[in-house]
């Protein structure tokens, strides 16, 4: 059952809301309870919608709930501000899916559960 | 006590079919429908979009507008008649990704193509009886029309949202009237499990939008006392691109005056985004400080909402904070072919997933 997993992550996954390390001013998302570099200080920080792309690849064998929506590419997207964000990347060509690319935070719907359950909305992003 | 729009945004997907395409499928002559529904091009929703994430992303650039607390917006209501969940809210989703929960009044609304207009209408008495201090209007959709219908070149997706509030130094279009008009007229409609909506053909025309669209533009200028030549911009639900030019002819408004707000011969009818857009494409564009704008929806069922606004000078501080709704349409888009169309849109049997 995925609902209650959703609506626990619905912050992270609706707002880009994470934390931030007050020692090293390293910002995570989903948030962590302890930092790498041992401190345990944490303060809420609300992530960026920009950012660039730092890496990617493109998925063409995908799980269930996106096999009509291969190929696809999923990126990992450093945020203006820190933090970085694993993301699928939509409404671009995959010509267009490069590293550097300049990239915003999309809210969309992710995956719906079967053809009865719930729709899962979250952050993908896209070439702007 | 003033109340108008303190911030407003708009948003269309960035994929399209184009009439060509859809006439190809079905054996239509695509100048025909060129030349008669004056429709050239149509939005269509990405896999991953729906009325809520449309909504939302209205929402969003709406906010920057306004420049305030999400969480000081009293109330959130969707107008749409594609709400992705029968039973559960779209405006629960949109409030929450926004940060505006939870001391806020939540509804979603339908009725037909003026859903959205039906809750600015509520978001302006709400604010304008005290009940609170600011509310958000929205009307988006990503309908759909029949395989092989004449809807088909038409239904399309986008919204767009508005917050409505009294704050004099805030507001960007006052509003100075409201008038409805409804009546029960089956023009159009959709039951309960069908997927797409039936249609009474050419009685959608005079008896249904004509009737409503005129009467509601002619009544409200009669009670503010202007005729079209007081009101700059007119703005009138887009079923087509020829119905709009039509109402605004019977009213004495010129092409001309319609033009700034005529966004469906490329975007196609977003339902209950339509009047909403074609208002949101008017701001951003033609609309000056001290000008006048007509606005008059039309839903099927059949009714029609309008109001008269008076632009603000704030309308020149808010207007490139966000996307502009022309330029979100004439912008980067993707053209699908019939077959990626008609995956995007769910229109093909698939088995169940194993």
């Amino acid at each position: 059952m995925i609902v209650p997993r959703h609506y626990k992550e619905m912050p992270q996954r609706y707002r880009l809301q994470g934390n931030r390390c007050k020692a090293c001013g390293k910002v995570f998302l989903p948030p962590r309870l302890v930092c790498p570099c041992g401190s345990e200080d944490l303060e809420d920080y609300s992530l960026s919608w920009k950012g660039k792309i730092l890496s990617y690849t493109i998925i063409r064998t995908p799980p269930t709930q996106f096999k009509y929506q291969k190929p696809y590419a999923v990126a990992i997207v450093e945020l203006e501000g820190g933090g970085t964000v694993q993301c699928q990347v939509t409404d671009t060509s995959l010509e267009e899916v490069e590293i550097g690319k300049e990239v915003e935070i999309v809210f969309r719907k992710i995956f719906s559960e079967g053809e009865a359950g719930i729709h899962c909305y979250g952050y993908k992003c896209r070439v702007v | 006590m003033a109340v108008g729009i303190i911030g407003y945004g708009a948003y269309v997907p960035r994929y399209r079919i184009k009439a060509e395409e859809i006439a190809a499928q079905w054996g239509d002559d695509p100048e025909v429908i060129k030349r008669g529904l004056l429709l050239y091009e149509k939005t269509v929703p990405n896999q991953d979009e729906d009325t809520v994430t449309i909504a939302y992303q209205a929402a969003k650039y709406a906010l920057v507008r306004a420049g305030i607390d999400p969480r000081e917006i009293g109330a959130i209501y969707i107008g749409s008649e594609s709400h992705p969940y029968a039973v559960k809210p779209s405006g629960t989703i949109v409030a929450e990704a926004l940060g505006m929960t939870p001391e806020i009044h939540i509804a979603d609304y339908e009725f037909a193509c003026k859903a959205g207009a039906e809750a600015m209408f509520v978001c302006y008495s709400h604010v304008k009886s005290g009940n609170m201090r600011y509310a958000m209007a929205i009307g988006a959709d990503t309908s759909q029309g029949a395989p092989a219908d004449a809807l088909e070149y038409s239904a399309a997706a986008g919204g767009s949202a508005f917050i409505f509030g009294a704050d004099e130094d805030k507001i960007i279009a006052e509003v100075l009237y409201t008038y409805s008009f409804t009546t029960d007229t089956p023009d159009f409609w959709r039951r309960e499990h069908e997927m797409y909506p039936q249609h009474g053909g050419r009685f959608t025309g005079e008896p249904a939008y004509f009737k409503h669209v005129v009467s509601a533009g002619r009544n409200i200028m009669e009670m503010a006392g202007l005729t079209a030549k007081d009101i700059q911009w007119a703005v009138f639900h887009m079923p087509n691109g020829k119905f709009p030019l039509r109402a605004g002819q019977k009213l004495g408004f010129k092409k001309e005056q319609i033009e700034p707000g005529w966004v469906v011969p490329w975007q196609g009818n977003t339902y209950s985004g339509a009047s909403p857009n074609g208002l949101t494409a008017t701001l951003d564009s033609a609309a000056k400080p001290g000008d006048l704008i007509l606005m008059v929806s039309f839903g099927s069922g059949a009714g029609s909402d309008s109001f008269i606004f008076r632009v603000t000078e704030r309308i020149n501080e808010v207007r490139d904070m966000v996307p502009k709704l022309w330029d979100l349409i004439h912008g980067r888009k993707f053209y699908l072919t019939y077959g990626q169309y008609a995956k995007f849109r769910g229109k093909i049997h698939l088995n169940p997933d194993v």
